[in-house]
């Protein structure tokens, strides 16, 4: 079990950054020429130096710089790091779909790799012919889909539609097979990017488990999520990826642990959180715990009341609408812990002139102590016009014990409880 | 831990492949995922038009009739013998096929680029389907032909068909390796340069009037045909012709020049295709 299945030595992606397209050809005879007259050649070429300036402008860009890694055969190993840390290049890499700018991968055994359920899936065609498709561009051959056929379409649980084409299926049903052709690939190495988060909450876990399955039959595997819960079950090992460079490889524990406090070590807010939003008509502004004289605050203890103050800017067209917002309290692994809502019915929030501001009161934060996240969205009959994830934490601490060890595996809630004996 | 050079690595993921080494061996383990674009596309295809294979038919009936008025009735060429209609109808069906391999191959990388951004199978897979895909259509549009030869026939029109007719397969292959060749050097370079793009529909058409579809091959004397032998196209339309309907053989060593300019295309196309199909997804 100790031979290596994959030797990463020195790996380094260089992407040009900029509008490739118009004036690459006049650049490149740009740099013909001036090649041809012996002259310096006015666009710097590939790895000469970190970032070429030209112009002032930045126009080559480091993806991934010198990561080297052996993984060993059976492990399961988790790569995490920030949005743009290189994680899903370096899976692109490995598994071929573009080449490293330099170094080199030794791959022993076939890889499959999985960056998107249902790549290359017809409309046109029978969930019948979709299987064959899909498993033959992701390297199955024929004969081996004859043989899991049955056993695929029963983990879909879609027997009665197979030769139905699937523009006809309900994006679950499409999803749900699309996973069971991945699900049922015989690789020696499984590449898979975040792709678990499709279907409802008990396919996911169906998949969950298919995937510690395939692991346990000594496969290797690779995976990328930002779901730090399903790493640590799954992984056995964690690889945390930084702005390009490999920070840090280890027990998965460790891993994550370290990942947590990098990236929660600078003060959330809502600019520099991740924001998704349509129209935009309503933008938060801030969102704060705030103590009764409305000083901001970042310690709340687990048992007293506490208020969120959420601020937002108003659009002009969104005046004295009637608006929904909603909060969530993450763990710092990013499990959802709870989601509340406002009112949607005649005591819905009402929006004002140029700026709101919402108060949301919790009787309490019954957590266990430690840092938790906070969302925040607002919705205007089902659209979200802002939502800013993860904008917001706060630290729960404990009245009184402050001696009693906090368990991990005791989970996040502190409801209050008392036992009695009767005897 | 293993570090002895002894080791065997199934594959190796380097930076630069030298421009050779075209993995044939792979292409044919992933045969099945031929198969399965090419029945993917003639099911698409079926499937989303109501008139179905008959467009096969329409394009190549409605332009014969149309060369036959301008370019029979009008301009009066000679068509070698050959009853203008079967002339025609002749090198319309060879030469569509060739075309739409050509302008089909060629944006395999940006039409593709969906799929290639998301799993790795040997790029190559899809121009070949698409080649593949194609004879399809040519199998559809020579029945027509074949049907009208025989009606000519019948009415006791002089069509003397040739044991060159046997050559067919061998002139369908070299031709599907001629539009392989050319699709994938335009494919390579679109990559990169979009706008080469644009120039292949006008190219092909313009390819056209190079080869011998609207006049016979013996029409063109002078410093001009050099320009006819050095077309692998007129060779193979030619043959084509003449292997079914008689007339003038074209020399021999045409179709020489001929295969030779086949297989310098599809080697440049192939080494190109390889020295892209790595990197490409980082410019697309």
């Amino acid at each position: 079990m100790s031979e290596v299945a994959i030797q990463v030595e020195n790996v380094s992606k260089q992407y040009q950054l900029g509008t490739i397209g118009s004036g690459t050809l006049y650049r490149d005879l740009q740099s013909w020429w001036a090649r041809f007259r012996a002259q310096e050649d006015p666009n710097t070429k590939v790895g000469q130096s970190d970032v070429a300036k030209l112009g002032g402008e930045k126009q080559q860009f480091w993806a991934l710089r010198d990561v080297s890694f052996d993984i060993k055969q059976g492990e399961i190993v988790g790569i995490i790091g920030r949005n743009g840390a290189g994680k899903s290049t370096l899976l692109k890499i490995l598994s071929k779909i573009t080449g490293p700018t330099s170094g080199k991968i030794k791959i022993q055994g076939r890889v499959a790799s999985l960056l998107e359920v249902g790549t290359g899936f017809h409309p046109e065609l029978t969930g019948r012919e979709n299987v064959y498709l899909n498993g033959t561009i992701l390297g199955m051959r024929k004969y081996e889909i004859d043989h899991k056929f049955d056993e695929i379409v029963e983990f879909a649980e879609i027997a009665q539609f197979i030769d139905t084409p699937v523009k006809r299926y309900s994006s679950g049903m499409y999803v749900r097979l699309a996973f069971a052709v991945a699900a049922h690939l015989d690789p020696e190495i499984l590449v898979i990017d975040e792709v678990l988060a499709v279907g409802d909450a008990q396919f996911q876990k169906k998949c969950l488990g298919k995937l510690s399955e395939v692991s346990k039959g000594g496969k290797t595997v690779l995976f990328v999520s930002h779901n730090m819960q399903a790493v640590q079950n799954l992984c056995t090992k964690g690889m945390l990826l930084e702005s390009g460079r490999l920070s840090m490889v280890g027990n998965v524990r460790d891993v994550v642990t370290r990942y947590n406090s990098y990236i929660y070590q600078d003060e959330l807010s809502v600019e520099n959180c991740s924001r998704t939003g349509g129209s935009g008509g309503i933008k938060l502004r801030n969102v704060v715990f705030v103590d009764q004289l409305s000083n901001k605050i970042n310690e709340i203890f687990s048992d007293s009341p506490a208020r969120l103050r959420i601020e937002a800017d108003v659009g002009e067209n969104y005046r004295n609408k009637m608006i929904t917002i909603g909060v969530g309290v993450d763990t710092i692994e990013g499990t959802r812990l709870f989601t509340c809502l406002s009112p949607t019915n005649e005591l819905a929030i009402r929006t004002c002139d140029g700026a709101l501001q919402v108060t949301c009161y919790f009787n309490n934060l019954p957590f266990v102590p430690g840092k938790y996240l906070v969302s925040a969205a607002i919705i205007d009959s089902g659209d979200t016009l802002d939502m800013a994830e993860h904008c917001c934490s706060f630290q729960i601490i404990r009245q009184g014990d402050f001696y009693q060890p906090n368990d991990p595996t005791h989970g996040s809630l502190d409801i209050p409880c008392r036992f009695t004996a009767d005897c | 831990m293993l570090r002895s050079g002894k080791e065997q690595w199934t594959s190796v993921i380097e930076p630069n492949s030298g421009w050779f080494d075209v993995n044939l061996q792979e292409i044919w383990r992933y045969r099945d995922l031929i198969k399965m674009f090419v029945k993917r596309d003639f099911i698409a295809f079926y499937k989303q038009t109501i008139l179905g294979p008959l467009w096969f038919l329409i394009q190549p009936l409605f332009t014969t009739i149309v060369f036959t008025i301008v370019f029979g009735q009008i301009a009066k060429l000679p068509t070698g013998g050959v009853p203008p209609i079967l002339f025609y109808l002749s090198g319309i069906v060879v030469w569509s096929y060739f075309a739409s391999c050509v302008t089909k191959t060629a944006d395999t990388f940006v039409a593709n680029a969906g799929i290639f951004g998301k799993v790795y199978f040997p790029r190559m897979v899809m121009p070949i389907s698409i080649v593949i895909t194609n004879i399809l259509s040519f199998g559809i549009q020579l029945f027509l032909f074949l049907t009208i030869l025989i009606i000519f026939w019948v009415r006791g029109l002089d069509v003397n068909p040739t044991i060159w007719i046997l050559a067919i397969p061998i002139l369908l292959l070299q031709m599907a390796c001629l539009g392989l060749g050319c699709g994938i050097i335009v494919s390579s370079l679109t990559t990169k340069y979009r706008d080469l793009s644009l120039l292949v529909g006008f190219g092909v058409q313009l390819w056209m009037y190079a080869t011998p579809v609207v006049y016979p091959s013996s029409m063109v004397t002078g410093p001009l045909s050099w320009l006819l032998i050095m077309n692998p196209m007129t060779a193979i339309v030619e043959l084509f012709r003449y292997g079914f309907l008689g007339g003038q053989l074209i020399p021999l060593w045409y179709w020489g020049v001929s295969l030779g300019m086949t297989f310098f295309l599809l080697f440049t196309g192939v080494v190109l295709f390889n020295k892209v199909e790595k990197n490409f997804m980082d410019t697309v």
